[in-house]
C-alpha cells in the first residue's frame, strides 16, 4: 500500500520535472529539474529492489554528470534563445517523429510475449537471500575481476591522457607575481610628462621588466 | 581452487606486471621532482622483456571461464606486440629529447597500451575484446597527440580520436547484434551457436560484419583507411612506428581469432568480404602512394597496401593461411621498426625533415645509412630474395592453395606497382644530387636501424625459426577453434 504510493508520488514527480526540464526558459532550472527526475527515478529503482543502481544513480548522475551539465551551462556562454528559434515550424516534424517512434513502441509492445516465469523472477531481483548489491559483488569481484580491473585501467588512462594533454607547468603558465607586483615603484612604470597643445607627447617604450621577457618567451 | 587459481595467476603474470609497473612508473614519475624520462623508458622496455619471458612459460588454457585464452597462438602475437612497442620506445628517447617532449608519461602511455593489445590478443569473449581495444585505444590517441603545442601532432590525435571512436561504436553495435542473435559473448559458446542454428546466422551475420568493419578501421584497411595518412603524417615519428606495428599486430590477432573461431561456421559468407578489404588495400596502398612527397605519408599508404597482403592469407580461411598472415607480421613489424629508425634518424639542424627529397644523395653523406634504408625500401617492395619476399610468397601460396588465383594475381600486380615508389626512394639517395647531411643520430637507433636492416636482408638463412613458431600459432588457433 504505502509502496504503491510512493511509487505514484515518485513516477509523478518524475514526469513532471522532466517535462519542465524540456520547457522551462532558464537552463540552469532545466538542469535542477533534471536532477530532481534523477532523484526519483533512483527513488523507483529502490522501490523496486535494485538499491545498487539507486545508489548509481545518484552518485554517478547527480554528483557527477548534472554537475557537469551544471558547469557546462554556467560557464559556457551558449545563447540558449538561439537554440530555440523555430520552435513553431520544427513541431510538426518534431511531432511526426515523436508519434512514428511511438507507433514502434506500441507494435513491440503488442507483440511482445513475456516469457514463462519472467514474472517471478521481476519480483525477486536479487537471487536467493543476498541483496542486490551483494549479488553484483560477488560476480564483479569473482567471475569478472579481469573485466572489472580492465575497466579501471581505462579509466585510468583516460586520467593520465587528460592530465597530459592539459596540464601545464606552473613556471611556464601566466601566473601573477605577487612579490614581484607590490615591489614596483611608480618611478619603474610612470612618467610625467607634460604634453605641448598640437605636438602631442614622444612615446617612450618603458624599459623591458624581466616579466615581461618571460612572457614573450 | 588453488590451482585454477594458480593457473590464472600464472597466465595473467604479464598483464600483472606490465599493469603494475606502468602505475609504479607514473607513481615514480609524478612524486619525483626531475624528469626521469629515459630511466622510465628504460624500465619499461626491461619490463617488456621480462613480460616477454612469462608469457612463453605461461601455461596454455583458458582462465576466467574463457574470458582470457592463453596458448601458442596468443604467445606468437604477444611476442609481436611486444617487439613493437619496445621498439618504438627506443626509438622514442632520442626523438623526444630533442623535440623536447620527453616526458615520462610517453613510456607509461605505451606500456598500457601494450597491457590492451596483449589482452585483446587473449580474448576468449567479447567483453574482454571490447576492453582490451579500449584500453589500447585510449593510450594511443593520448600518445598521437603528445606534441601537444605542434598543430599537426593535435590534429593527428583528434582525428584519430573521432574516427576511432566512430569504429569503436560500429564494432559494439556488431557486438551487440551478435549477442542478440546467438545469445552469449563467448568465443566458444558463439562457435557452437552460430555452427548449430541456421536461423539466427542472417542477424548474427549483420553483427560480424560490423566487427569486421570495427576491426579493419584498426588495421587501417582500406575502405577504413581514411585517418591512416593524416595521423601518420602529424604523429610524432617514435608514436608512427608504435601505429604501424604492434596495435596492427593485436588486430590482426584479433581477427584472426574472430574469424578462424567463432565466426569460423560463416566462412563462406565473410571470405568474399575478406577478398573486397585486401584487394582494395593494395590497390589504394600501391596507387595512393605514388604521389606522396612525405615519406611518414608513403609509410601510411605502404602499410595500408601491407595490411592488404596479409589479410590474403586470413582470406584463403586454412591453416597455411594463418600461418602466411603471422610470418607476413613478423617480418612487416621488423621492416617498418627499421624504416622508421631510418626517418627519426632524418634530422638536419635539429629540426626533424620529412620529405623524401631530403634524402637526396644519402649515398655520399651517410653510406651506411643509405644502404639500411635500401635494404629495407627493397624488402618492403618484395625484392627477392629479401624478407618481404618471402612473406608475399607465403600468403601468394596460401592463397593459390585455396584456389583464390584472381586474389593472388591482383597482389603480385600490385606489388609491382607498390615496387616504383620503393625504388624511386633508393634512386633519389643514389643518384640525385647531394643535400646537406643530417645530425648524428643516437646509438641506440643506428643499432636499431642496423638490426632490423640486417633481419630483413639476411631473412632468407633464418626462415626456420619464425615460419615455425607461425605454424606452431597457426595450429593452435585451428586446434582451438
Amino acid at each position: 500500500m504505502i509502496a504503491s504510493i510512493i511509487f505514484y508520488i515518485a513516477s509523478g514527480i518524475l514526469l513532471l520535472s522532466a517535462a519542465m526540464v524540456v520547457t522551462s526558459r532558464n537552463p540552469v532550472h532545466s538542469v535542477l529539474f533534471l536532477i530532481l527526475a534523477f532523484i526519483n527515478a533512483a527513488v523507483l529503482f529502490l522501490l523496486a529492489g535494485a538499491e545498487f543502481l539507486a545508489m548509481v544513480l545518484a552518485i554517478v548522475y547527480i554528483g557527477a554528470v548534472a554537475v557537469l551539465f551544471l558547469f557546462v551551462v554556467m560557464m559556457l556562454d551558449v545563447n540558449f534563445a538561439a537554440l530555440r528559434e523555430g520552435y513553431q515550424r520544427y513541431a510538426p516534424v518534431g511531432a511526426l517523429v515523436g508519434f512514428v517512434l511511438f507507433a514502434e513502441l506500441a507494435l513491440v509492445v503488442m507483440n511482445f510475449v513475456i516469457a514463462p516465469g519472467a514474472a517471478v523472477l521481476r519480483l525477486s531481483p536479487a537471487p536467493g537471500d543476498v541483496t542486490n548489491t551483494v549479488a553484483l559483488g560477488e560476480l564483479i569481484y569473482t567471475r569478472y575481476i579481469l573485466l572489472f580491473q580492465l575497466s579501471g585501467m581505462v579509466l585510468l588512462v583516460a586520467m593520465i591522457g587528460a592530465i597530459v594533454l592539459t596540464h601545464r607547468d606552473r613556471k611556464k603558465s601566466l601566473r601573477p607575481d605577487v612579490a614581484r607586483q607590490q615591489a614596483r615603484q611608480v618611478a619603474d612604470t610612470l612618467t610625467m610628462v607634460r604634453a605641448e597643445f598640437g605636438a602631442g607627447v614622444k612615446l617612450v617604450s618603458p624599459p623591458a621588466t624581466p616579466q615581461a621577457e618571460e612572457i614573450s618567451q | 581452487m588453488t590451482s585454477m587459481a594458480d593457473i590464472a595467476l600464472h597466465a595473467l603474470m604479464p598483464d600483472i606486471l606490465i599493469a603494475l609497473a606502468a602505475m609504479g612508473l607514473l607513481l615514480f614519475g609524478v612524486l619525483s621532482k626531475r624528469d626521469h624520462a629515459l630511466a622510465c623508458t628504460v624500465t619499461a622496455v626491461i619490463v617488456f622483456v621480462v613480460a616477454a619471458r612469462f608469457i612463453l612459460a605461461a601455461p596454455a588454457g583458458a582462465i576466467f571461464g574463457g574470458l582470457f585464452l592463453t596458448d601458442d597462438f596468443t604467445r606468437y602475437a604477444d611476442m609481436l606486440v611486444l617487439l613493437g612497442c619496445s621498439g618504438a620506445l627506443i626509438l622514442s628517447v632520442d626523438f623526444n629529447r630533442r623535440e623536447a617532449i620527453g616526458r615520462f608519461e610517453f613510456p607509461v602511455l605505451v606500456m598500457f597500451s601494450a597491457l590492451g593489445m596483449l589482452v585483446m590478443v587473449s580474448a576468449g569473449n567479447m567483453m574482454t575484446l571490447y576492453l582490451g581495444l579500449e584500453l589500447q585505444s585510449l593510450a594511443l590517441y593520448v600518445v598521437a597527440a603528445f606534441a601537444r603545442d605542434d598543430l599537426r601532432s593535435t590534429e593527428a590525435g583528434l582525428k584519430y580520436f573521432i574516427l576511432s571512436a566512430l569504429a569503436s561504436g560500429l564494432l559494439l553495435y556488431g557486438i551487440s547484434l551478435v549477442y542478440g542473435f546467438s545469445g552469449t559473448t563467448d568465443f566458444a559458446g558463439l562457435a557452437h551457436a552460430l555452427a548449430s542454428s541456421a536461423r539466427a546466422n542472417d542477424g548474427a551475420l549483420v553483427g560480424i560484419v560490423f566487427v569486421m568493419v570495427g576491426l579493419a578501421f584498426k588495421l587501417s584497411a582500406a575502405p577504413f583507411h581514411m585517418w591512416t595518412p593524416d595521423v601518420y603524417e602529424g604523429a610524432p615519428t617514435p608514436v608512427t612506428s608504435l601505429f604501424s606495428t604492434a596495435p596492427k599486430m593485436a588486430a590482426m590477432a584479433l581477427l584472426l581469432r574472430l574469424l578462424m573461431g567463432p565466426f569460423a561456421p560463416l566462412l563462406s559468407q565473410w571470405q568474399m568480404l575478406i577478398e573486397i578489404i585486401a584487394i582494395a588495400s593494395m590497390l589504394l596502398g600501391a596507387l595512393g602512394a605514388i604521389g606522396q612527397l612525405n615519406i611518414k605519408r608513403l609509410m601510411a599508404y605502404s602499410s595500408i597496401s601491407h595490411m592488404g597482403y596479409a589479410l590474403i592469407g586470413l582470406a584463403a580461411g586454412t591453416e597455411a593461411g594463418v600461418s602466411a598472415t603471422l610470418v607476413y607480421m613478423a617480418i612487416y613489424t621488423v621492416m617498418s621498426l627499421g624504416v622508421f629508425g631510418c626517418i627519426i634518424a632524418m634530422r638536419r639542424g635539429g629540426k626533424q625533415v620529412e620529405l623524401i627529397s631530403d634524402l637526396a644523395g644519402l649515398d655520399r653523406r651517410n653510406r651506411g645509412l643509405a644502404l639500411a634504408m635500401a635494404a629495407l625500401m627493397l624488402a618492403l617492395a618484395g625484392i627477392p630474395p629479401l624478407s618481404g619476399f618471402w612473406g608475399k610468397l607465403y600468403v601468394f601460396y596460401a592463397a593459390v592453395q585455396s584456389g583464390l588465383y584472381g586474389l593472388a594475381v591482383i597482389g603480385v600486380l600490385t606489388s609491382v606497382v607498390a615496387a616504383f615508389y620503393y625504388l624511386r626512394v633508393i634512386k633519389v639517395m643514389y643518384f640525385d644530387e647531394a643535400a646537406p647531411s643530417f645530425d648524428h643520430h643516437s646509438k641506440a637507433v643506428g643499432l636499431m636501424i642496423a638490426g632490423c636492416a640486417a633481419l630483413s636482408a639476411l631473412f632468407v638463412f633464418v626462415p626456420g625459426p619464425v615460419s615455425q613458431a607461425a605454424s606452431v600459432a597457426a595450429h593452435a588457433l585451428l586446434g582451438a577453434g
